[in-house]
């Protein structure tokens, strides 16, 4: 016999896991209430600090975005990113497919499937030193640089993602296309490419979340350069918010607002793809 | 070119994409790996002129107390951040998996730091360890001197940091994993007398094991990489106290003229990571079989 428990709200937990919300909201309230007071309102006492601000001014934003030069800074930073995230989906999808079909039967596959999945393995900090010379000799040492190496990066992580996914998909749909006559390249895109959507999402999360924050890669390619991404331009222009850090927490604020939108509008397709990713 | 003819169309267009794929990949992974451990053979300062050193690089690395000093600081680092998240993660997920109100908010307000930059959430947690807990301390009588600028506990703070945005990853991992645990799995369990303690040991966590692998891999590799938050907290300081590999490889290889030397030091590095995530795969993996 069973005995039906009868699900009742825990408000015990319920009350604990909204408390607990404290930890995550503080620095982003801390940051909210720096970033709009004026730096007199910023007395030395920790109420001065938390308050609310006296008025709600946005002339840090308008001082912040000047100063770091904002518009550029997210215009490359969403030009990087979304470059990225296509070229990957175009690319590693295919080579995925390709590897996916044929390591089982083929060892040329199986080999460049273990030597791209093993690249996982390689930490940036051994790449970057002569990454930086190379692609200074290339002559890409700029943005378009950056997104080949992160084509790169994400290339074992997006491969094993792909290929894996491949195996729900039946043979017997491309095969169905082929004897219809379509060549395997026609096939691939109006077949198999479409199938494997809800890959793509998760690919596209994945690498949208790691190339929109990273800092290491643009931080060594676009060196010497005056080329910032949005996270770079926070660093680049510490000197210059010196102590003024309502200024410094307006430019905080800009560079985490666009992907909290983000956030905002497609919570559920990226707890969706951080989760597949993380799991398959 | 009389192969390429013999082979059908599939396998030829097989290759045709395999191959230029497979030369990018090797130009920007492959080809960066072998020139840095090429490097590391030599007194290369990232400019001019250098001369090869032979293993003097790999021998130097051992008796230097900066490089011992920072993968010291790395582990300590790696371990404690690895412990405290999953123990964290752990009860958040089983809080967030039990019948609760506002289940799904909750969990995706849970998940927001994680969406955020490591860099940025550096900069204002920099802020709170300068300015706000020193006030909090001096308001309850203690001495309120910063924890950055203490070469004794620093990195506690850069594991706060780390703990704050990762428990929100491996949490929802965490929850995914709950998921898979069947409801008559406790019912049984419930009927045996398994409540508590004795529920999680006995039921609950030998059936999410493998989301605990995913978790401690993950969690051991990207802290052992950690970059973005000594940049932001203490670039390394005090007193050197904080300089994680990957910092001082960026700090000394790119701008402190010893690009050969931090090359033997990456080389070093990446066999260490390989090592530790293959020990750490197959220690799991087979506590993961015997159950």
């Amino acid at each position: 016999m069973k005995v039906k428990v009868k699900e009742r709200v825990n408000w015990p937990i319920t009350i604990l896991l909204i408390l607990g919300l404290v930890t995550v909201i503080f620095p982003l309230y801390l940051t909210v209430v720096i970033a709009f007071k004026k730096p007199s309102e910023m007395t030395n006492s920790i109420s001065g600090i938390l308050s609310l601000p006296k008025s709600w001014s946005f002339s840090n934003f308008a001082e912040a975005m000047r100063v770091t030069d904002f518009w550029h800074s997210l215009g490359n930073s969403v030009l990087i990113t979304i470059v990225t995230v296509v070229l990957s989906i175009l690319i590693h999808s295919m080579i995925g497919y390709v590897i996916g079909r044929s390591k089982s039967t083929s060892k040329f596959y199986k080999v460049a499937y273990l030597y791209i999945v093993s690249g996982m393995f390689v930490p940036f900090a051994i790449l970057m030193m002569p990454l930086v010379k190379q692609t200074a000799q290339m002559g890409i040492d700029n943005i378009f640089g950056v997104i080949l190496c992160y084509l790169v990066f994400y290339m074992p992580m997006n491969v094993l993602l792909y290929s894996g996914y491949l195996k729900n998909i039946p043979m017997a749909l491309e095969e169905a296309a082929h004897v219809d006559g379509a060549t395997t390249w026609k096939t691939y895109w109006s077949v198999i490419f479409p199938i494997m959507k809800p890959m793509h999402a998760t690919v596209a999360v994945l690498t949208a979340l790691g190339t929109w924050n990273d800092v290491m890669t643009p931080l060594v390619i676009l060196a010497g350069s005056d080329v910032n991404t949005l996270p770079l331009a926070q660093m680049t222009f510490q000197t210059q918010f010196g102590t003024n850090y309502n200024l410094a927490f307006a430019s905080y604020l800009l560079a985490l607002l666009p992907i909290l939108i983000f956030y905002l509008i497609c919570q559920k397709q990226i707890l969706n793809g951080v989760v597949n990713g993380a799991v398959k | 070119m009389n192969k390429l003819k013999k082979m059908n169309g599939r396998e030829r267009t097989f290759l045709l994409i395999t191959i230029p794929i497979l030369a990018l990949f090797f130009c920007f992974n492959t080809l960066p790996l072998i020139k840095g451990v090429i490097y590391s053979f030599t007194n290369f300062r990232g400019y001019g002129e250098f001369d090869w050193v032979g293993l003097r690089n790999y021998a130097d690395l051992f008796t230097d107390a900066r490089v011992g000093k920072s993968y010291l600081f790395t582990f300590k680092l790696a371990i404690v951040a690895t412990i405290v998240v999953n123990v964290l993660s752990l009860i958040l997920a089983l809080g967030l998996n039990s019948k609760i109100k506002f289940k799904s908010a909750l969990r995706g307000m849970y998940f927001v730091p994680n969406i955020l930059g490591a860099l940025v959430v550096g900069y204002i947690f920099n802020y709170f360890f300068t300015y706000i807990l020193p006030a909090v301390v001096k308001m309850m009588g203690g001495k309120g001197d910063s924890i950055l600028a203490s070469s004794k506990w620093a990195w506690v703070a850069i594991v706060i940091v780390c703990a704050w945005q990762s428990v929100a990853m491996n949490t929802i991992i965490y929850i995914s994993g709950l998921q898979t645990v069947p409801e008559d799995v406790y019912e049984a369990g419930s009927l045996d007398g398994a409540t508590g303690w004795k529920k999680f040991r006995n039921l609950t966590f030998p059936l999410i094991l493998p989301f605990f692998t995913i978790n401690m891999v993950l969690c051991m590799k990207n802290f052992l990489m950690v970059f973005d938050q000594i940049m932001a907290l203490t670039k390394g300081g005090p007193a050197q106290s904080t300089e994680s590999i990957s910092f001082l490889i960026y700090n000394n290889g790119m701008a402190g003229g010893q690009f050969g030397f931090q090359s033997a030091n990456a080389v070093v590095f990446f066999v260490v990571i390989v090592v530790i995530s293959v020990l750490q795969m197959n220690f799991l993996g087979n506590k993961e079989e015997q159950l």
